[in-house]
C-alpha cells in the first residue's frame, strides 16, 4: 500500500511538471507583450524596456521557465537596487496589472472559492444522492420521470443562464433577498450568507443532476447483485439491505466523481463567480484573461491542475477503503 | 436462426408464417426503441429542429420575416418592444429584439443553424478522434496505450473552461491567419477545435475500455485465427460492437457543446452580431432582464427543449441497445 501511494504521488508530480511546461509554453506563445502591459497607454518605451528586464521577459523562454520553476520552491526577486521587490516561495510570478505577487492574489481569492465549493458540494450531494435514491426506489413512476427531467435540464443548461435565472427570480422578480454583495464571513456573516446562498443553489442544481443519474443507475444495478439477494435471504430488513448493501455499493463511483468535481470547482468556478460577482479565483482568472495578465493565468491554471491531480490520487487511494472487492485484489 | 438445408421447403415456409423469423440485435434494438413513445416524440422534436434550421431561409421568406431587418416601428421611444410580452404580435410571433426590433422567431431559426452546426460538428470531430484513439489504445495495448494514457492524464489535468476562454482570441487570430475567413467562421472553427481538444478524452476512455474487453472475446479470436488483418478486425468485428456506447455518448454530449458556444457568446467571445446564435441570444437577453423578461425565456426554452429531447433519446437508445433488456415482450 505504501509503495502504491508513493508511486502514485511520484507520477502526480511528474504530471504536474508536464502541466507546468505546457501551460507556460501555451501562454508564452500568446501574441501579447507582457512588458507593454505593465503600465498604461501613455507609457514611455524606456519604461517598458526597463520593466521587461525587471520582470525577466528579456531572457530566452527556457530560462524564463526555469526562473518560474525555481520561484515555486525558493521564491523570486525582481529588479535590483531601490526598485527591487520579491515574491517569497511558493512564488508563481508577479501580476503586472494588479501589482502584486500571484501567490498573494490567489491567497486572497482562494477562501471565497473554497467557501463556495464546500457549500455547493454539501448541497448538491444531498440533492443529487437523495433524488437519485427516490428515483431508484420508484423506478418508472412519476418521481423517476421528474428526476429524469431534472437531470436532463441540469446537465446541459449553460451555467451563466441558470445562475442569472436564479438571481433574477429570487432577487429581482420575487424580491426575497437583497442583491448579493460579498463580505468575509468573519466580518459580516449575514451578508456572507446572502452572497453565498444563490451561487450555492446554482452550482448545486447544475451539479446535482449528474449525481441523481449516477445514484439511480448505481442503486438499480446493485439491487440485482447477488450480495443484495443474499442480504434479503438472510432476513435482513429492507432498510438495512438498502443502506448497507445497495447504497454502499452504489456510492463507490459517486465518491470517485464527487472528488474530481469538487477539485475542479476549487480551481475556480469561473462563470458562477462572474455572475454573482464573487471575488474568488474564477473571477481572478477571468480578469486575467481580459487584461492578458499572463502570470496570473499561469498561476491559476497551475493551482487548478494541482487540485485536479491531487484529487485523482486521493480517489485512487480511497478506492481500496471503499470497495472490499478492490482491496482483496 | 434461419431454416437449415435439411428442412423441407414447405415446413420452412410454414415456420416463417408462424413468425419465428430471426431478428438481429440491431433489429431488436429498433423494436425496443419504437415501443418507447416518449423517445419517439423526442426524436420527432430533434428532427423538427433540424428541419427548421435547414429550411430557415425558406420559412422566413414564407412568413415574410427576416433575422436582420430592423423594425423601428415595433419599438417604443426607449428602444424596448411595444406591447406586452416582448412585442409579441401577428407580425412578430415571438416578439422583437430590444434595441433593434429584429424579429425573434427569425433569429431563433437562424440561430438554430449556428448552434446545431457547432453542436453536431464538435460532436462528430470529438467522437471521431475519441474512437480512433480509443480503439488503437485498447487494441494495441502496450507502449502505445501507455503513451496515450499519459496524454489522457495531461488533458484531464487542465482546467478546461479557463483555457477555452483564455485561448479564444489568440487562437481565433491564428486560425484567421491560416486562411479561415475572419469573424464568425474562425470563431466557429475555434469552438469546434477546442471542444475536440478537451473532449476526445472522454470518448477515448469509454472506447478503450470496451475494446480491451472485446479483443479477448471468442469472435475476435476466431477472426484472427482465420487470418483477418488488423483493419478487418477493427472495422468488421470491433466497431459494430462499439456503436452502442458511442451513440449514447454522442447523444448525451451534444447539448454540452451548444452550451459551450452559448457561454463564449455570453462572455462576448462567441458569434459576432448581426449573426444570430442561441448563445448570443441568451447572452444578449440577460442584459434586458428587467425591461423585457420574455426575451430571456425564448432562447432558453428553445435550448431546454432540444437538450431534453437529446437526453431522452440518448437514454432510450441506451436502454434499447442494452442486451439485458427483456426480450420476451417484443412482438
Amino acid at each position: 500500500m505504501f509503495l502504491f501511494i508513493t508511486r502514485r504521488l511520484f507520477f502526480a508530480l511528474l504530471l504536474l511538471f508536464a502541466v507546468s511546461v505546457v501551460t507556460y509554453l501555451l501562454f508564452s506563445a500568446l501574441p501579447v507583450d507582457p512588458a507593454a502591459l505593465t503600465c498604461g497607454k501613455n507609457c514611455k518605451p524606456e519604461l517598458i524596456a526597463a520593466n521587461r528586464v525587471r520582470l525577466g521577459y528579456d531572457k530566452p523562454l527556457v530560462e524564463q521557465y526555469w526562473l518560474f520553476l525555481k520561484g515555486i520552491f525558493v521564491g523570486r526577486d525582481y529588479g535590483m537596487g531601490q526598485a527591487a521587490f520579491s515574491c517569497p516561495a511558493p512564488s508563481l510570478g508577479y501580476s503586472f496589472s494588479q501589482h502584486e505577487c500571484v501567490t498573494t492574489l490567489i491567497g486572497k481569492t482562494f477562501p471565497v472559492t473554497a467557501f463556495l465549493s464546500i457549500g455547493a458540494f454539501i448541497l448538491w450531494m444531498f440533492i443529487g444522492v437523495g433524488s437519485g435514491a427516490i428515483a431508484a426506489l420508484n423506478k418508472g413512476k412519476w418521481q423517476d420521470r421528474l428526476a429524469n427531467a431534472f437531470t436532463a435540464i441540469g446537465v446541459s443548461l449553460p451555467t451563466f443562464y441558470v445562475g442569472l435565472l436564479v438571481l433574477f427570480s429570487v432577487v429581482i422578480w420575487l424580491g426575497i433577498l437583497p442583491f448579493p454583495h460579498y463580505e468575509s464571513p468573519l466580518e459580516d456573516p449575514v451578508k456572507f450568507l446572502n452572497a453565498m446562498i444563490l451561487p450555492w443553489i446554482t452550482l448545486a442544481v447544475l451539479s446535482a443532476a449528474s449525481y441523481t443519474r449516477l445514484t439511480r443507475n448505481g442503486m438499480l444495478e446493485a439491487m440485482n447483485e447477488d450480495f443484495v439477494r443474499l442480504g434479503v435471504a438472510k432476513g435482513l430488513t429492507r432498510r438495512v439491505v438498502l443502506r448497507k448493501y445497495v447504497m454502499r455499493s452504489a456510492m463507490v463511483p459517486i465518491v470517485t466523481i464527487a472528488g474530481l468535481d469538487f477539485a475542479a470547482l476549487l480551481g475556480g468556478a469561473i462563470i458562477t463567480e462572474s455572475v454573482f460577482s464573487l471575488p474568488g479565483m474564477g473571477k481572478l482568472s477571468i480578469r486575467a484573461v481580459v487584461e492578458s495578465d499572463l502570470p496570473v493565468l499561469v498561476g491559476t491554471t497551475m493551482v487548478a491542475a494541482v487540485f485536479i491531480v491531487l484529487a485523482n490520487v486521493i480517489v485512487d487511494i480511497s478506492y481500496g477503503f471503499l470497495d472490499p472487492r478492490v482491496r482483496e485484489k | 436462426m434461419s431454416a437449415s438445408g435439411t428442412v423441407d421447403q414447405s415446413v420452412a415456409a410454414e415456420a416463417h408464417q408462424n413468425s419465428i423469423a430471426s431478428k438481429s440485435p440491431f433489429q431488436l434494438a429498433i423494436a425496443r426503441f419504437q415501443r418507447d413513445r416518449v423517445a419517439k416524440f423526442a426524436l420527432g422534436i430533434i428532427t423538427f429542429y433540424v428541419l427548421v434550421a435547414l429550411f430557415a431561409p425558406v420559412i422566413c421568406a414564407v412568413l415574410g420575416i427576416s433575422p436582420y431587418r430592423l423594425d423601428g416601428d415595433a419599438l417604443n421611444d426607449f428602444g424596448l418592444p411595444k406591447g406586452s410580452f416582448g412585442g409579441i404580435s401577428g407580425e412578430h410571433w415571438l416578439g422583437v429584439e430590444p434595441g433593434t426590433g429584429r424579429d425573434l422567431l427569425a433569429r431563433l431559426m437562424y440561430g438554430a443553424r449556428v448552434s446545431l452546426f457547432v453542436g453536431f460538428m464538435a460532436t462528430i470531430v470529438t467522437t471521431a478522434i475519441g474512437i480512433v484513439v480509443g480503439v488503437i489504445s485498447g487494441y494495441k495495448r502496450g507502449k502505445i496505450d501507455a503513451v496515450i494514457g499519459r496524454f489522457t492524464d495531461l488533458t484531464l489535468a487542465f482546467p478546461s473552461l479557463l483555457l477555452i476562454i483564455a485561448l479564444t482570441r489568440p487562437i481565433t487570430q491564428r486560425l484567421e491567419s491560416f486562411g479561415i475567413p475572419e469573424g464568425n467562421p474562425a470563431r466557429i472553427a475555434y469552438i469546434i477545435l477546442i471542444s475536440a481538444v478537451f473532449g476526445w478524452v472522454y470518448v477515448a476512455r469509454i472506447v478503450r475500455g470496451q475494446t480491451l474487453s472485446l479483443r479477448e472475446r471468442e469472435f475476435v479470436e476466431a477472426a484472427r485465427a482465420s487470418g483477418a488483418g488488423t483493419w478487418r478486425i477493427v472495422f468488421k468485428e470491433l466497431m459494430p460492437n462499439l456503436w452502442a456506447s458511442v451513440i449514447v455518448t454522442v447523444t448525451l454530449s451534444m447539448p454540452g457543446y451548444v452550451a459551450t458556444e452559448s457561454t463564449l457568446s455570453f462572455l462576448g467571445l462567441g458569434m459576432l452580431p448581426p449573426t444570430a446564435s442561441w448563445g448570443a441570444m441568451l447572452g444578449d437577453s440577460v442584459r434586458y432582464y428587467r425591461a423585457d423578461p420574455t426575451y430571456l425565456f425564448i432562447p432558453g426554452i428553445a435550448l431546454i427543449v432540444l437538450v431534453l429531447a437529446f437526453n431522452i433519446v440518448g437514454d432510450a437508445v441506451r436502454d434499447a441497445l442494452d442486451p439485458k433488456a427483456d426480450r420476451q415482450n417484443i412482438a
